[in-house]
């Protein structure tokens, strides 16, 4: 191409782009004037007694429910919960393994139940702090106590009264477990607070922290000398401090979401803040893997049943709900998933099913037991965005 | 004539509707939102909504509470980038010019790592790397590491990681630049007394540099917007801006501070890739 034509395609491709970009800028300045789409978002709460879907029941004898993973017995054997449920009741269950983290699921559901729109599903199990968050936006529809009596008689006590849904109107327990401590007994030495686990020098890079906040942040407010259940902005920061110190001294690996114990087991980590019922499960295959309470105190939650607004199936739901309140079926649940059982009873069918598993304050805590939990306090919505954010800047940043 | 450069035209934009109406769906609309977002009050939550406020100091935040991260990313994508040049160009004029018959089945072995998940990859390398391994074991044997040294979890192994992963990209334009190389170019320069340094520095390095542009920047691109590098390979202490971003958005739930930091992220790349288009000379050697 000879050079001056050259030089005409780029003049005039260069007076192109001027155009196109005036037009662009014309169109958003004359857009600007209107109501400008993506240029505000609307509050997300809804109210579950307007945003409810009709239910279908009685005429389509299914219900889908999202759960996590490794929850419930294996599901396609003919004796499983699961199978009995669907010959006792005739209801099809749409059994979902997508809940992998709260904050992710929350981020997935989050656009639907924010505009009152159905997630195609009729239950969701999320744990305690997200199922506050949920039920205070208003996108939990709340349950029939006539249909779930099995709930209201069977739960143990320390589950009941929660602040944020004290009558169990909206949400139920479907396992509980412990934050604790895990370590290689193999490799080190009891680490027997968690004070312990952010300053042992022999653990100096060894250690990895759970990626949810109430749970790392609950000890560190421990650590510091605060009460998780009642703290000053003050002590917060203190605690957030401490976290900072031991991550700048080298002291972490990493913080974790789900796969911290795989790094227990293969060496790479020496002790981790952990979930009982993930240590228990490991445990069978790494006899060194050990579960500690740590000194300050326990952290007991639990993940929750909740049926989210527009489900279709919400009596077939409720019956589920009931089902997994029996006792009989709440022992051979807690058989095999190794979660504390919310379920009051269910402790003297274990006699029946594995007396080895009675005893285990892990699955049958008893009230001495629990009387050192601790929860997190609940927070406003501002507190939550800001210590949410703080958080997220300590741990990925 | 004019009829037929009209005709082309046509033709031409009837050949682009396609593509461009897939990137006005799936990258014009989602810029503008994030772009968008990017403005909203920093106070506003999902509970109460988000108001666009025209919040410009949201980028003045993020540039002065993220700068760590950010050069973290830079600094992480252009070593593995410099990695992925040496490494890359020496397999690539490998297998142009001394790979014979082997040369396709060598191609196919620098793709091969693609029929596997990134994913899965990047965490096969916590194996190989994993404290009490064989690499580890080795290299505390010959005294390169301490005792108590480790790889994983430190830079190092973040860097190793986006090289590896990213090595692919760099080899492939690399070679389609040097396998075009004439090769009596090559022996012209050493019939006029041009030692092979000189003959390489003088005939195959320029000639192989539009393979050189685009390699460096179809590395250097994603290696500055991984985390996953980061997350798997790295400790508390390496994370990236693409952690941050991730964090902020799934779960601070901000907003308007993980989209500041996103449209910041890709103003940011496409300065310094323009800056080094420029540089590298010409725009036709792309």
């Amino acid at each position: 191409m000879p050079p001056d034509e050259l030089a005409r395609r780029s003049t005039l491709s260069r007076r192109g782009a001027l155009k196109g970009g005036g037009a662009v800028a014309f169109a958003g300045v004359s857009l600007a004037a209107l109501k400008l789409p993506f240029f505000s978002v609307d509050g997300a709460a809804q109210n579950p007694m307007t945003c409810r879907a009709a239910d279908v029941s009685a005429r389509e004898r299914e219900f889908v429910i999202s759960n996590w993973t490794g929850y419930i017995d294996p599901r396609k054997q003919p004796t499983s919960t699961m199978a009995e449920f669907q010959a006792k009741t005739g209801i099809t269950v749409d059994y979902n393994v997508d809940v992998n983290d709260n904050a992710e699921f929350y981020a997935k559901v989050k656009n639907q139940l924010g505009s009152c729109d159905p997630i195609d599903r009729d239950m969701i199990v999320l744990t305690d702090w997200m199922a506050a968050r949920m039920i205070g936006l208003g996108w939990i529809q709340p349950m029939d106590k006539a249909a779930v009596p099995n709930l209201h008689a069977n739960i143990i006590d320390s589950l009941r009264d929660k602040q944020w849904d004290p009558d169990l109107e909206y949400h139920a327990p479907w396992q509980s477990g412990l934050t604790g401590i895990a370590y290689n007994a193999a490799e080190v030495g009891e680490v027997g607070s968690f004070e312990e686990l952010i300053s042992r020098s022999d653990l100096n890079g060894k250690i990895t922290l759970l990626s949810e906040m109430r749970d790392t942040m609950g000890f560190m407010l421990k650590v510091v000398g605060a009460d998780p259940t009642d703290f000053t902005e003050d002590q917060w920061q203190n605690a957030l401090d401490r976290l900072k110190k031991a991550i700048a001294d080298g002291q972490l690996r990493s913080f974790a979401g789900n796969n911290y114990l795989q790094e227990l087991s293969g060496g790479n980590v020496l002790a981790c803040e952990a979930w009982s019922g993930d240590v228990i499960q490991a445990q069978f295959e790494n006899p060194d893997i050990k579960f500690v309470v740590p000194e300050e105190g326990l952290s007991l939650w639990s993940d929750n049943m909740m049926i989210p607004n527009q489900a279709t199936h919400q009596a077939n739901a409720q019956q589920w709900i009931d089902y997994y309140y029996d006792p009989v079926v709440a022992a051979k649940l807690a058989a095999w998933v190794n979660y504390i059982c919310p379920v009051a009873g269910a402790r003297e069918e274990m006699e029946k099913l594995d007396p080895s598993l009675v005893d285990n304050p892990l699955i049958f805590p008893d009230d001495d037991f629990l009387a050192n939990t601790f929860d997190f306090m609940p927070l406003d919505d501002r507190q939550n965005a800001q210590y949410e954010k703080e958080w997220a800047d300590v741990t990925a940043g | 004539m004019s009829e037929t450069v009209r005709r082309k035209g046509k033709v031409g934009y009837l050949l682009l509707a396609p593509a461009a109406l897939w990137l006005v769906l799936f990258f014009v609309i989602p810029f503008y939102s994030l772009v968008a977002t990017s403005l909203f009050d920093q106070g506003g939550s999902d509970f109460r909504g988000y108001q666009m406020t025209y919040a410009f100091g949201n980028y003045v935040d993020v540039v002065q509470e993220y700068a760590g991260p950010f050069g973290r990313s830079l600094l992480y994508g252009a070593i593995a980038t410099a990695f992925c040049l040496v490494l890359g160009y020496v397999l690539a004029y490998a297998i142009a010019f001394k790979a014979g018959r082997w040369k396709n089945l060598m191609l196919v072995l620098v793709i091969a790592p693609f029929f596997t998940s990134f994913l899965v990859r990047t965490l096969s390398w916590k194996l190989i790397l994993a404290d009490d391994g064989f690499i580890v074991n080795t290299l505390q044997t010959l005294q390169v590491l301490g005792d108590d040294g480790r790889l994983l979890a430190t830079p190092i192994a973040v860097v190793a990681g986006l090289t590896y992963n990213f090595l692919p990209f760099m080899v492939l334009p690399l070679y389609a630049s040097i396998d075009k190389i004439d090769h009596r170019l090559i022996e012209a320069s050493s019939d006029l007394y041009a030692n092979p340094f000189v003959g390489f520095f003088k005939v195959t390095w320029p000639l192989s540099l539009p393979g050189v542009v685009s390699g460096t920047l179809l590395t250097f691109i994603p290696a500055v917007g991984d985390y996953i590098n980061a997350q798997f390979l790295g400790s508390t202490n390496e994370r990236v801006i693409g952690n941050v971003i991730q964090a902020q958005f799934t779960d601070a739930n901000n907003y308007p501070v993980a989209s500041a930091l996103s449209v910041l992220l890709m103003v940011l790349i496409l300065a310094m890739v323009l800056v080094y288009v420029r540089r590298a000379g010409t725009e036709d050697l792309l």
